[in-house]
């Protein structure tokens, strides 16, 4: 697999999500300049966690406008593989690959913690590798990440199975307390309609290795291997 | 050509939860503005503009708005001054 993880002024995970692609998993990474129209032909982008653009006027507002993004729309548009971590999630909300917003946590407050999802989803590329309703702990880190959407658009994402991670606590359970962010039905992830795009608040490419206290990011990235092997093409 | 500027005011849309606003109302009503009611807190762009006519330059900034300053998801604009620059 060739990962390329688009870098914006003001992306801050980009060196995770290549230690990830390059180190943890053993495979190709190449950065993916903002200002650059040519994608490299890469399997996966990845649009990085941070503060693109200083979060300017919305969070992910500008950076949907980077000549990259026209680029990564294209391949997104082809049945490509784009995996929106944190500010990569809201970048995504924003380009219209995703639907809905991500605003500021109902606490008003940053929230950097490890806390534990809930598989909703097994049926997209992205998931494969894991079984329906396991509970797994990732870390999140964000200031704006309460999904937000209106009813209609819930509802298509429940009933069409696009919601794949859902925040609950130890057993389990979406409650309020397990919610880190005030998310609308404690929605942590979606994936769009074709399943190709994953959005998500929580970093998976943080949890890869024991020593950072989590290993199960591991599954998503070989679901993204394997679902790739099977003929996701970009 | 004309040089205009204009106001736009964006605010979260009724019915999504606001907690800037909420936290802006409490702090409100622990200074003694009892009667404060709803607050919504949102932000104010001025911008300059050169258009052929008024109506063209409203069109214009009506576009800005839907494309990029206001979130269409989560909310409202409005234009709040249109004048000669």
């Amino acid at each position: 697999m060739k990962a390329g993880i688009v870098r914006f002024p003001g992306s801050n995970c980009d060196e995770d999500a290549f230690h990830a692609i390059a180190d943890a998993l053993g495979q190709e990474a190449v950065y993916l300049w903002h200002k650059d129209h040519d994608l490299q032909n890469v399997d996966l982008v990845i649009l990085p966690g941070g503060f693109s653009y200083g979060d300017y006027l919305r969070a992910g507002a500008i950076a949907r406008f980077s000549p990259i993004m026209q680029e990564v729309v294209a391949h997104a548009k082809r049945g490509g593989l784009v995996l929106g971590i944190c500010n990569g999630f809201q970048i995504a909300c924003e380009a219209g690959l995703l639907p809905g917003a991500l605003l500021r946590n109902v606490s008003l407050r940053f929230v950097s913690a490890p806390v534990d999802l809930r598989v909703e989803s097994i049926a997209t590329p992205f998931t494969s590798q894991y079984h329906i309703g396991q509970v797994i702990n990732v870390p999140v880190a964000h200031g704006d990440g309460r999904y937000t959407a209106d009813g209609d658009t819930l509802a298509r994402l429940e009933g069409e199975g696009q919601v794949v991670f859902r925040y609950v606590n130890a057993g389990g359970e979406a409650t309020d307390a397990a919610n880190p962010n005030g998310s609308l039905r404690n929605i942590a992830g979606i994936v769009s309609a074709e399943g190709n795009v994953l959005g998500m608040m929580p970093h998976p490419e943080r949890a890869l290795e024991t020593a950072l206290g989590s290993v199960d990011g591991v599954p998503l990235f070989q679901s993204i291997l394997e679902s790739l092997a099977g003929g996701v093409r970009a | 050509m004309t040089r205009f500027r204009c106001a736009i005011h964006i605010v979260p849309r009724r019915g999504i939860l606001d907690p800037q606003g909420k936290a802006v109302a409490d702090a409100l009503h622990s200074l003694g503005f009892a009667a404060v009611g709803e607050v919504r807190v949102g932000r104010h762009v001025v911008a300059e503009i050169e258009a052929a006519s008024e109506d063209a330059a409203r069109d214009q900034v009506k576009a800005m708005c839907e494309k990029l300053l206001a979130n269409p998801v989560t909310e409202d604009f409005e234009i709040a001054s249109l004048v000669r620059a």
